[in-house]
């Protein structure tokens, strides 16, 4: 046993049972969450594939590359895949599922049967998708406008919203996982406010998941419906309204945003804290934060359809409400800012990926304003501004929180650190190669290219060129953690209970923890982000100039 | 397999290894299932909104598709869900108060009323099949143009109407089959003596579920069958 | 800038200077954020790295410090949101008197018809200094006509008309796209919009084949169609009488009055029985199928020229939908 690749001596969840049948029917929340990280990174990288080629196609301006049928399939692809097959499992699946019992205290989350079938039926929406991109792929764009999705587009429409919509549930189920075990399974003594603000981030999240994912597979199944049965629901020549499918579709797909953001931002939480050794600065602010986020998410849709035909005055409240939900975001930013403040701030590569966070979320959070603009919007809707926007909070934000959470609780998952040096590397290549790639983007946006463009008007190229340039270097930084932590799964130091010397529950058990979490039900009695009692790991510590 | 040393109490097989007592295990999974019945609102809520919005807009299409549906096998449908409801409730009950042989007469009472329901169910989609009433190729309400003189009706707007007709009535009924298939797994279990009067939460919750398909069907009554039943000038 | 490398779109309207002083302001605005939160960051960072023996004082928070960085950041959301809706009012509301321009939008071009009856695919001329609005729809999907110089934007889609004005300032050719997916060539689904000195303009209208201005057209059409059987310009008609109905206020049957926009207009000719005015009966024959978007615009230029007063209803073009 010793000389396996991931053990300790201890009995843990990782070596308490052997074979491919106590992995593919296992309930142990950890196990699961493994389950999707290997999924997700699957996804991530056909959804990565899809982005080079764009990447390519987009150095010149001709279309030279591919067909231009070929290049609305990569831009849907990219944009479905990403969103449902990578960023709203990303966080929730992976670190949620592992972290989320043993942050509250328990054994697992409410229903561990549950979880393993929303990893299934994400396997199987997987599965299916796959099998749309290899028989043809969609070209609707990820947003599946009507008509065209119903009534023009001569691809795997019906495919991809079957996927989509079975996706969903599993994004459901796992939302309901959540919000059940935090009602219900919290360990006596952990109260709401001793909550690590992770959790109330991951609370939020699920609330939206619950109530807005629903919505969505109703707009996709009338899509497919139409497309099967030849409904005019959204059909104009007969009386229906392509209006209204926009109404549906956003009024779950910008809560989705929220779904991608929020978890990005519970990480944050935790890793300032950890790197700062102090409690987050204003923590019931930062807590009720994430839950205005949650509700005044689901008051903005309409702000994707300024320029879509819908009337002066809904333009005008919606605009207004799009204000009031940037509001706690930049509460958030400086509350973790000010969490520095005095703080004891070590750079080890959590952190790193944190203050590339907050730079890159704060720039993408800026740019929102500008859209959220109505005078601003009208010029830069649909063009390249709107998507250096959300590359800034989905790849900038919600990735490097993902990939900043994943150094971070690495040693609890896996019982191994990583190599450091390695992991400042990528994070650096990451940060550099990001805004490379999308900074352009806002300038060829204000220009005036639009988005889904297979050719453009030469004039454009020297900022494309930078945009492709940049994108190989993050490709770079994505591929190196993939080669590291595959690595240190054999080869890395043991890591022991709490290397980071970080306040919160799952540090108080072995790295990795055993199968049911903890030796000993916990009992909470103190508050969370209690660093004044926990020293720092002393190797960290660089001895006084 | 657990080593905490939690309070050991007396606990039947049915409680799960991850929750610290029954009680925590039965609040979990009411809050699930109640959680779950309002993603269960949203999903239909998304179909309501549409039909709001086509209704005021094409509201003679609307009248005149809800007088050609047969308002006896609607009411009598709906008089089987609210019976169906009622031996729901009862059932239960009956868990409640360990009546092996009375749950399982009204767990299969209510697999009957759902069989009903549905079976009448298909009688109204074939007479709209025979009708041509359902949208596609062969969708024909010539008939209908024929027998409301006194309205105008668009075809193309009608077909919207028996479209969202066909969608909601549709899902309604998929639910109605889940709910069966899960009712008959309870009788089976019912069966075996599994449910006591400190175990039936499966029942109960199967019985929210069953009441929540039931509302759903007290909502679409009325929206879907009853626009406009005013005797005709 | 570089010629061949600009940074920043021309500015070829009357709003879009207004358009990019809001812009400048909110770059300014974002800036100063940044380099705030930025300096900030790298101060803290290197003021209170890890140090042997020095612990981080732990401060719970400060209610005041929340809710002054709440309330000011609100504040000056405000501001914007203000500044952006009174550029939004103004853009969405075209001037009295303003040429018309009918668009039709197809997969993969953009047909253009000028009032006079000039016609044009993928282009578009007009005159320095005059209002010009655009009466647009799809013949197929959702598009969107996008003039970056003027910074003007509207979604054109199936089934209903939108519009879009602008008054160019600067004569010149400039880009325009189609800014809505729309399928295969959507990104070849561009043209240029060629601003001209007014007399340059004139003489442009003046040469090349036209058959007629658009309403003229729209007049033969409707005799063609038959409409002028029921439409008869007295009260004798089985239909109402059209001349004077454009832009004002009608009462439907079912109590409801609306106003007669040009989307009220192609409604009664594409589907009759919806909306009927009061006091008439619901015979008049549905003409979908029957009419291409061409020649539904005709109509509509036509049924507007029967006005007495020198324009049409300004903005009548209501966009109905919340």
């Amino acid at each position: 046993m010793a000389t396996a690749a991931i053990t300790t001596e201890r009995d843990n969840y990782l070596n308490h049972e052997y074979g491919i049948r106590s992995w593919l029917l296992t309930t142990d929340h950890k196990r699961i969450a493994l389950l999707y990280l290997a999924s997700i990174t699957f996804f991530f990288f056909v959804g990565g594939f899809f982005a080079l080629l764009i990447r390519l196609e987009l150095l010149t301006p001709a279309g030279d590359l591919v067909l231009a049928d070929t290049y609305n399939k990569l831009f849907t692809m990219h944009g479905q895949v990403m969103i449902f097959f990578f960023l709203i499992p990303s966080i929730p699946a992976v670190l949620g599922n592992f972290l989320v019992p043993l942050m509250v205290g328990a054994k697992d989350l409410a229903f561990p049967r549950i979880n393993l079938l929303s990893w299934y039926l994400y396997i199987i929406a997987g599965v299916i998708y796959v099998i749309c991109i290899v028989t043809g792929g969609v070209d609707t764009g990820w947003t599946f406008y009507t008509p065209f999705s119903t009534a023009f587009s001569n691809t795997k429409v019906i495919e991809a919203g079957i996927a989509i919509f079975i996706v969903g549930f599993s994004s459901i189920l796992t939302g309901l996982n959540f919000v059940v075990t935090i009602h219900r399974m919290r360990a006596p003594g952990m109260t709401w406010s001793r909550l690590p603000l992770f959790i109330w981030a991951m609370y939020a999240t699920s609330i939206i998941q619950l109530l807005g994912t629903p919505v969505l597979a109703i707009t996709l199944l009338l899509v497919v419906f139409e497309r099967a049965f030849n409904l005019g629901i959204f059909d104009p020549t007969r009386g229906g309204d392509p209006l209204l499918f926009q109404h549906l579709f956003w009024f779950y797909s910008h809560p989705a945003v929220y779904i991608m953001i929020l978890p990005a931002m519970a990480v944050e939480s935790e890793v300032v804290a950890c790197f700062t050794r102090k409690r987050i600065f204003g923590y019931n602010f930062v807590a009720m934060s994430s839950i205005a986020i949650a509700v005044f998410g689901f008051l903005v849709w309409a702000h994707h359809m300024f320029v879509a035909g819908i009337s002066l005055y809904s333009a005008l409240v919606f605009s207004i409400l799009s204000y009031l939900v940037a509001v706690p975001s930049a509460i958030k930013v400086f509350n973790w800012t000010a969490t520095m403040y005095k703080g004891s701030i070590s750079f080890d590569t959590p952190m790193l990926y944190a203050f590339g966070f907050i730079g890159l979320f704060t720039m993408g959070g800026l740019t929102g304003l500008f859209l959220a603009c109505l005078g601003i919007d009208v010029h830069v809707h649909d063009t390249y501004f709107v998507i250096a926007h959300f590359h800034y909070i989905m790849v900038g934000g919600a990735v490097m929180g993902y990939l900043g959470g994943m150094h971070f609780w690495w040693p609890k998952i896996s019982g191994r650190m990583y190599p450091e040096g390695w992991g400042r590397l990528a994070a650096l290549l990451v940060f550099v190669g990001f805004n490379l790639t999308f900074f352009p983007q806002f300038i060829l946006g204000y220009m005036g290219m639009p988005r889904r463009y297979w050719q453009y008007p030469p004039e454009f190229q020297v900022l494309n060129v930078l945009s492709t340039a940049g994108s190989t270097i993050l490709a770079v930084g994505y591929v190196l953690p993939m080669i590291y932590f595959l690595w240190s799964m054999r080869y890395g130091k043991l890591a022991d209970d709490n290397p980071w010397g970080a306040a919160g529950l799952e540090w108080k058990t072995s790295s990795p923890p055993p199968t049911f979490n903890f030796d000993e039900e916990p009992v909470v009695t103190w508050e969370a982000y209690n660093y004044e009692e926990i020293p720092a790991p002393l190797a960290e510590v660089p001895v006084e100039q | 397999m657990s080593n905490s040393p939690i309070a050991v109490e007396e606990h039947g097989p049915e409680l799960l290894h991850h929750f610290v007592d029954a009680e925590q295990q039965r609040d979990a999974a009411t809050l699930g299932m109640w959680l779950f019945l309002a993603t269960e609102i949203m999903f239909f809520g998304g179909m309501f909104c549409a039909y709001l919005i086509y209704r005021v807009w094409y509201y003679n299409e609307f009248a005149v598709g809800s007088r050609s549906l047969d308002i006896w096998l609607g009411t009598i449908n709906t008089a089987v869900l609210i019976c169906s409801s009622l031996t729901v409730a009862l059932g239960v009950r009956a868990a409640q108060m360990g009546k092996r042989n009375l749950l399982v007469i009204l767990l299969l009472l209510t697999i009957v009323f759902g069989f009903a329901f549905l079976g009448i169910k298909g009688v109204e989609w074939y007479d709209k099949y025979k009708e041509h009433h359902i949208p596609g190729p062969s969708f024909n309400v010539d008939d209908l143009v024929r027998d409301y003189p006194q309205v105008h009706i668009d075809p193309r707007h009608e077909q919207i109407y028996f479209s969202l007709y066909f969608a909601m009535t549709g899902l309604h009924a998929l639910h109605m089959i889940i709910g069966i298939g899960f009712f008959i797994f309870l009788t089976y279990y019912a069966l075996k003596g599994r449910y006591t009067p400190k175990y039936y939460t499966p029942v109960e919750m199967g019985g929210l579920y069953w009441h929540f398909v039931d509302i759903v069907w007290i909502y679409l009554f009325p929206l879907l069958y009853l626009i406009d039943r005013k005797p005709l000038r | 800038m570089f010629d061949n490398f600009p940074l920043w779109p021309i500015r070829a309207s009357a709003g879009a200077g207004n358009i990019d002083a809001l812009y400048i302001f909110l770059v300014a605005l974002s800036a100063l954020m940044c380099v705030a939160i930025f300096a900030m960051i790298v101060v803290f960072a290197t003021m209170y790295r890890r140090r042997r023996g020095v612990e981080a004082e732990q401060i719970e928070g400060s209610s005041a410090l929340e809710i002054t960085w709440s309330i000011i950041p609100l504040g000056i959301f405000m501001i914007i949101f203000l500044w952006g809706a009174v550029i939004y009012f103004h853009e969405r509301t075209p001037p009295r008197g303003a040429a018309e321009v009918y668009v039709v939008a197809k997969q993969w071009m953009w047909k253009l018809e000028h009032e006079e009856g000039q016609r044009e695919i993928n282009e578009l001329h007009v005159p320095v200094g005059r209002d010009v609005k655009l009466i647009m729809t799809s013949q197929d999907v959702i598009h969107s006509f996008y003039i970056p110089a003027f910074r003007i934007k509207q979604d054109v889609l199936p089934g209903r008309y939108t519009t879009a004005w602008f008054r160019a300032t600067k004569p010149g050719t400039y880009h325009l796209f189609c800014s809505q997916y729309c399928g295969t060539m959507h990104s070849g689904m561009i043209g240029q919009v060629v601003v001209m000195e007014p007399a340059q303009y004139q003489a442009w209208l003046a040469g090349g084949t036209t058959t007629g201005s658009l309403a003229a057209s729209g007049d033969s059409l409707f005799q063609q169609l038959g409409c002028s059987t029921c439409h008869r310009s007295d009260t004798q008609g089985r239909g109402p009488n059209l001349v004077g109905i454009f832009g004002r206020p009608v009462h439907l049957e079912d109590g409801r009055t609306v106003i007669a926009d040009e989307n009220y207009i192609r409604q009664c000719i594409l589907s009759p029985g919806t909306n009927v005015p009061s006091g008439f009966k619901p015979i008049m024959p549905v003409f979908q199928g029957l009419v291409g978007e061409e020649q539904l615009t005709a109509l509509v230029a036509y049924i507007k020229s029967l006005n007495p007063s020198p324009s049409g209803a300004a903005s009548g073009t209501g966009t109905q939908n919340p």
